[in-house]
């Protein structure tokens, strides 16, 4: 196999990656959203974090597991896009050490106000991740002020505050959406009673503002944003050099892969389907094909957002041809092969023992079951 | 230039949330094996006592590592943004062992661990067993990838340096899965682990056993505790962490600095028990010293020698002289790649890159060093030796106590007679934060003892990091601090309250304390030692 089809390989797996973090582990920030809304009382709370009680560190690997591809894949991105986001990291990581902590030790004790908390603790941990995550995407579609010296040593110059504009922020708002339509969809799988009609309730609401926000994102980046474009010759077999190029910034760059490759439009078609059905099927209370609709609906919002950047990962608003692309970020040919051969014999292993656990933990956890197992559930 | 204090601080963050993370880690990576070990008591024997020890050490286990995943993601994205040049100039290889980790191992221990808690009554008696089995595997195999990591960075072997890409790259993955530093670091790291949950273990049922309650529960847990802290203790000491440091430059820094060796000394070389250190005259005061002892340890052998501080010196300086023709050819190939003569140039001098690169701390251009800065930057390759000396003597004595009070609980638990020796239960008892100080300091001497490098020999601290200011990183290890502190006092006191409640905690009616207050329930907010 040559360089080039790893390099694309390469980023078709980051976005699987990323894909299956935004399905498994984003169920689980979805319920933690939604956690201090629908559970009325400390046993409604409890059936709600029951759900994913079993599930949530695996599916918080997918999480790591992307940071350690990226770190492995793409040096150069994990480099400069964690050390220019320094404080949109920090905060994010701060928010999700609420995680593992509010899950375990929250039903340790019974102090209403320690649980309610931890309760909130969820939530943080729950909606902080995704929003910074989803201000993040916005940016790089934006491009982002850093650059390149001699040595390959990257320089952010920006603030954090510059993060937070209009785009950005409307990102966050697509991407904790999302989430949350994900996490409602996965609780009308697994409750029953009160808290399902609530979630139902809150699938809908959600599904509506991830279509509604998506639109407007996807408006917003055919009227009014710059994209990026590569002005020099490439050769995608060649090794790594990101300032082996020229790039401009020029308006209606994001929609030239739209053009080129018509198929590639697709994929937000698909994305917008996806989600009116799930919003469709939550009406109709078919719970399972509202998940795996918002399920798909998480694979076309960050395959739209990948698509419409290609070849760009993060492109560079101050240097643009600092700008960092699938041809020049990646790691060497060895690195990049071996990585794909471990990921072709663990993935299915991971997705095999995965299922499994699902399956035998699978049924709706209702209250009489965690007043039946007080001392065993979280 | 970069700022020192910049790169200071970010060392600082590092050392505090990586000792803060391996606050966890070991009992997380030994506690899964005896929970598999009591596990397998329990399906074959079939008596319910066992599965209340799986499932108590359990609770106790759950608490620990929830810990333990708040800290590790910090670890896991630390690299990116703290150390954005280390992690752009070896990711091609460091990276790889770290993904390796998540697709392989954390997948596996964090999917089974939730089955572990929660799919007792949902999963036939072996399967469950299996889940454990899987799940301690994971953990264990985590340790495998991250040391290996870890081990890399000791002793770079299998790459090379790329002056295209300008960084290094990776030519033997093999050869850095098998690398001799990492295999024997992870042996040592383990069997530590082990150490630390085996004495967890150990001393909470010594004391149980002092207060006279759950028996019977106190005196099982005991005995398996002894036995695999006995087997831990021997392996942690025997397969120390030394075996590795006959292999690598790296590591011959770390001995010379850790036994305070200033001067070659003829083979065997003598081992030194105590002395002061004095950095000011490159010599020991009040010096107490065992002949022969350090080179059998150390060489395995009667007639190697083993390189001291003033020829480690030298040795560098003339690799940092060397080094400096590396950098100035490597800066013309970055203006001019097809410029031959550079190239011809850096090929002949490459194997000293990092060695012309420690000058970068002190001149923007490495050409024009004076030789006050060479000295300087020969001198910062050698750690300083009080603290390695120390550290690394305070852990080996650890290290014989905990196979001394191993050795006697083993022996007493063989005679059946353990509950009587209430000095050995409260030896057991006060031990327990022992092997989390040992494993604390041999952290130091590993990683401290390898400044002034990240990459030894290729990559010095001093240009790994990111390019912050100071202020971003004080600001942001203050909240490390503040959040990790508030994390740990709230793991403590839900890990001793539970620890005092004991097996009642899991509600099963037959434990301390649960006939007076019947069902065994717990009352909200009760003290612990009231119920």
């Amino acid at each position: 196999m040559d360089y080039e089809s790893l390099k694309l390989i390469w980023w078709l797996l980051v976005g699987v990656l990323l894909i299956g973090f935004a399905i498994m582990d984003g169920h689980d920030m979805g319920v933690g959203t939604l956690l201090p809304f629908i559970g009325k009382n400390d046993l409604e709370r409890r059936a709600v974090i029951n759900t994913v009680a079993p599930h949530w560190e695996g599916n918080q690997v997918w999480f790591v597991t992307a940071g350690g591809a990226i770190f492995a894949a793409w040096p150069l991105i994990y480099a400069t896009a964690f050390s220019g986001f320094y404080w949109a990291m920090m905060a994010a990581l701060w928010a999700l050490f609420f995680r593992p902590v509010g899950f375990t030790y929250r039903s340790k004790i019974k102090n209403p106000t320690w649980r309610s908390t931890w309760d909130w603790g969820l939530f943080i941990g729950g909606a902080v991740p995704p929003i910074i995550f989803g201000v993040a995407f916005g940016n790089l579609l934006l491009g982002v002020p850093f650059q390149f010296d001699d040595t390959l040593r990257s320089t952010y110059t920006g603030t954090f505050w510059q993060l937070l504009n209009p785009f950005g922020l409307l990102a966050g708002v697509v991407s904790l959406s999302m989430v949350t339509f994900q996490g409602a969809n996965y609780l009308m799988l697994r409750t029953e009673g009160d808290i399902y009609r609530r979630v139902r309730t809150a699938s809908l609401i959600f599904g509506l503002a991830t279509l509604v926000t998506f639109a407007l994102a996807g408006l917003w980046i055919m009227k009014g944003i710059d994209g990026f474009a590569i002005t020099s010759h490439i050769n995608p077999n060649a090794l790594p050099d990101p300032l082996d190029k020229t790039v401009v910034k020029e308006t209606g760059a994001w929609m030239k892969n739209y053009t080129t490759y018509a198929w590639a439009m697709w994929v937000p078609i698909t994305t917008f389907i996806a989600i009116a059905l799930g919003i469709m099927f939550a009406r109709l209370h078919k719970a399972w094909m509202a998940f795996i609709a918002s399920s798909v609906t998480c694979a076309g919002i960050i395959g739209t957002a990948g698509v419409s950047m290609f070849p760009f990962l993060m492109p560079s608003s101050s240097d643009p041809r600092s700008s960092l692309t699938v041809w020049d970020s990646v790691s060497s040919e060895l690195t990049l092969g071996l990585m794909l051969g471990a990921t072709v014999v663990f993935m299915p292993l991971i997705i095999f023992y995965t299922s499994w656990a699902y399956k035998v933990m699978w049924g709706k956890v209702t209250t009489d079951f965690i007043k039946a197992n007080d001392h065993s559930v979280y | 230039m970069i700022s020192t204090e910049l790169v200071d601080i970010s060392r600082l963050q590092f050392a505090v949330t990586a000792l803060y993370h391996f606050l966890f880690v070991p009992l997380t990576i030994g506690l899964a094996v005896m929970l598999v070990a009591m596990e397998l008591t329990y399906v074959t024997t079939g008596r319910p006592i066992y599965k209340d020890m799986v499932k108590f050490w359990g609770k106790l286990f759950s608490i620990n590592f929830a810990l333990g995943v708040t800290t590790g993601i910090t670890m896991e994205f630390q690299f990116g943004t703290n150390w954005a040049y280390y992690s752009h100039y070896v990711g091609d290889i460091f990276g790889a062992p770290l993904a390796i980790e998540g697709l392989m191992a954390f997948f596996l221990e964090s999917t089974f661990i939730g089955l572990f808690f929660f799919g007792w009554d949902k999963l036939s008696r072996w399967k469950h067993f299996m889940v454990t089995v899987f799940m301690a595997l994971g953990s264990n195999l985590s340790a495998l990838w991250i040391l290996i990591a870890n081990g890399w960075m000791q002793n770079p072997i299998g790459t090379e340096f790329s002056f295209i890409t300008m960084r290094m790259e990776m030519t033997d993955f093999w050869s850095i899965v098998f690398n001799p530093v990492a295999q024997a670091k992870f042996v040592h790291t383990v069997s530590a682990g082990y150490v630390t949950a085996a004495l967890f273990v150990l001393g909470i049922s010594s004391y149980y056993l002092l207060k006279g309650r759950d028996l019977d529960f106190a005196r099982r847990s005991f005995r398996i505790a002894a036995g695999f802290g006995f087997a831990s203790a021997l392996s942690v000491i025997v397969l120390g962490d030394e075996s590795g440091y006959s292999v690598g430059e790296a590591q011959h820094t770390k001995l010379a600095a850790m036994e305070a060796m200033w001067h070659t000394e003829p083979a065997p070389a003598p081992f030194v028990v105590f002395a002061l250190p004095n950095e000011k005259t490159q010599t020991n005061d009040y010096e107490l010293k065992i002949p022969y002892v350090l080179g059998l340890i150390g060489t395995r052998s009667v007639s190697q020698t083993i390189p001291g501080i003033a020829e480690i010196k030298e040795k560098n300086r003339a690799r940092i002289v060397n080094g400096v023709i590396a950098v100035k050819a490597l800066e013309q190939l970055r203006k001019d790649k097809t410029n031959t003569a550079a190239l011809a140039t850096f090929n002949a001098h490459k194997d000293d890159l990092g060695f012309g690169l420690l000058l970068k701390k002190y001149t923007e251009d490495v050409a024009a060093a004076t030789p006050e800065m060479i000295q300087q930057a020969v001198d910062s390759t050698i750690p300083k030796i009080a603290p390695m000396f120390w550290s690394f003597r305070i852990m080996v004595a650890l290290g014989f106590l905990f196979l001394a009070l191993f050795s006697f609980a083993l022996l007493y638990s063989i005679k059946g007679n353990f509950i009587e020796k209430r000095w050995l239960l409260r030896w057991a008892l006060w031990f327990i934060p022992m092997p989390w100080v040992a494993a604390e300091l041999g952290w130091i001497v590993a990683e401290y003892g390898r400044q002034p490098w990240t990459i030894y020999g290729v990559l010095p601290t001093h240009l790994s990091v990111s390019s912050l200011t100071p202020g971003n990183v004080y600001a942001s290890l203050a909240g490390f601090v503040a959040f990790y502190t508030a994390l740990l006092i709230v793991e403590m006191y839900l890990m001793v309250k539970y620890a005092r409640i004991g097996p009642s905690s899991l509600g099963t009616g037959k434990y301390h304390g649960e006939d007076q207050l019947g069902g065994g329930a717990i009352p909200a907010g009760a003290p612990a030692d009231k119920i």
